[in-house]
């Protein structure tokens, strides 16, 4: 599964780097690194936007956004 | 109400909403007109309290901005998500503050002054807003280009509670009325000390116009509260809209607009026209530059002025600092004739727009960063 760190960046830069990923693969999965709750949010919502299922899991402070692309 | 529900679509319109009614009503209460909040002429006015600079009519220690700050902790703190970090070109945002002052001085007001101003038919407002559009859409290339100021890092807890102490010591001061200043001043050849400001207070202007203290502090601290949880950014707004087609935020400040506009009809606040209009001039040209700076210097930076404060309340160190920037941006607008009056731009604006402009545009030129 690809992986993109987006931990230590404000948006919209999660967003940009979510989607850029998302545009690049025809299917299957892809997992977003963030580090606060804002970029989690607006990577689900960018991904929503895109069709795709999002599916999230906290690491302590950190949070690991998995997007579906079907 | 849960969390999430700030989240929603409803949730942003329902922030945007309290905002709106909330802005009107301090207006009503004794604020400056179509000023119910303004983040950039509130910081103007604090800088002016604290001496930083010297224009009478505009010095009161604002009790708005402390409420944003502390409200935005205080949710941070309930929903567990303050968290102090910092380490993203801090002087890189300190001039983009510094510079997105400067347009907004020229313009008179931030992003949420010109919806005010619109919803209580400030025509000019729109002009206003046109060249922020335009400013954050230069920003939106530099996004699409690249453009990054790095990664923040996290920082000790004691470093996020910087920002909330400095709004603290403000209230202190605004509570307390201190003199600290001293001037030599000499009579018929006697020299005699007098007393004086700082903290200086208008005794005429629009500084001297005010809601109830308690009222603006604890409206405030709701504001701050409310766009924390529902990240509430004007210029987040247009710029989602013109990168990704998200109309989530762009809701809640069209919400703001209906409700100041609702009730401004009902106080009869609602006074349309291009001029004349309260603390603002007619000059197209300038209110569109003007905004069109700091439309693109709070698209590198990142947040509207007031979303930089809400982040300054939830341990932002970068955000903060992009706010002292503003406040430090205002003496100079001020002491420099950089700031507009209603009679029109100051003599210097026009130059220092150009210039905040060509520094922008190196600043999103060559910040640039790839990640894997």
């Amino acid at each position: 599964m690809k992986q993109i760190d987006a931990r230590g960046l404000s948006c919209p830069q999660p967003v940009i780097m979510a989607r850029k990923g998302m545009a690049d693969m025809s299917g299957g999965k892809l997992e977003v690194l963030v580090d606060s709750v804002t970029s989690r949010d607006n990577v689900m919502r960018a991904a929503r936007l895109e069709g795709c299922e999002t599916e999230v899991s906290a690491k302590g402070d950190e949070f690991s956004v998995i997007i579906s692309k079907k | 109400m849960k969390a999430g529900f700030f989240a929603t679509r409803w949730g942003i319109v329902a922030v945007g909403l309290f905002i709106g009614v909330a802005a009107a009503l301090l207006q009503y209460l004794g604020n400056p007109p179509n000023m119910g909040v303004c983040v950039a002429c509130m910081e103007r006015d604090i800088a002016g309290a604290l001496g930083l600079h010297r224009a009478a009519v505009v010095q009161y220690l604002r009790p708005e901005i402390m409420g944003f700050v502390i409200g935005a902790l205080i949710a941070a703190l309930i929903f567990k998500e303050y968290r102090a970090r910092s380490g993203s070109a801090p002087i890189v945002r300190f001039c983009l503050g510094m510079f997105a002052m400067i347009g907004a001085l020229v313009f008179l007001g931030c992003p949420w002054r010109a919806l005010l101003r619109l919803a209580g038919g400030d025509w000019n407002a729109l002009v206003g807003i046109a060249g922020l559009t335009v400013g954050i859409g230069v920003g939106v290339l530099f996004l699409k280009g690249g453009y990054n100021l790095g990664r923040t890092y996290k920082a000790k807890p004691f470093a996020g509670l910087i920002m909330p102490l400095i709004m603290v010591a403000l209230f202190a001061m605004l509570m307390a009325k201190p003199l600290f200043g001293r001037a030599k001043q000499v009579v018929d050849g006697v020299e005699t000390i007098i007393i004086t400001g700082p903290v200086f207070f208008s005794a005429e202007g629009p500084g001297a116009m005010a809601a109830p203290v308690a009222v603006s502090l604890l409206v405030a601290i709701a504001i701050g509260f409310l766009a924390q949880r529902s990240r509430f950014c004007t210029m987040g707004a247009v710029r989602d809209v013109i990168l990704t087609r998200d109309f989530h935020l762009v809701s809640g400040i069209v919400a703001l607009v209906v409700a100041a506009f609702a009730v401004n009809l009902v106080v009869k606040q609602f006074h349309p026209g291009w001029e004349g209009q309260p603390i603002a001039h007619a000059n197209h040209l300038w209110n569109f530059m003007g905004m069109a700076l700091s439309g693109l210097a709070f698209s590198l930076a990142g947040g509207c002025p007031g979303r930089q404060l809400i982040l300054s309340g939830e341990g932002d160190g970068d955000a903060a600092v992009f706010v002292l920037g503003m406040i430090v941006g205002a003496g100079f607008a001020h002491n420099f004739t950089m700031a507009s009056s209603p009679a029109g731009p100051a003599l210097f604006g026009p130059a220092a727009v150009v210039i905040g402009i060509v520094f922008c545009l190196i600043v999103g030129f060559s910040m640039r960063e790839k990640f894997a």
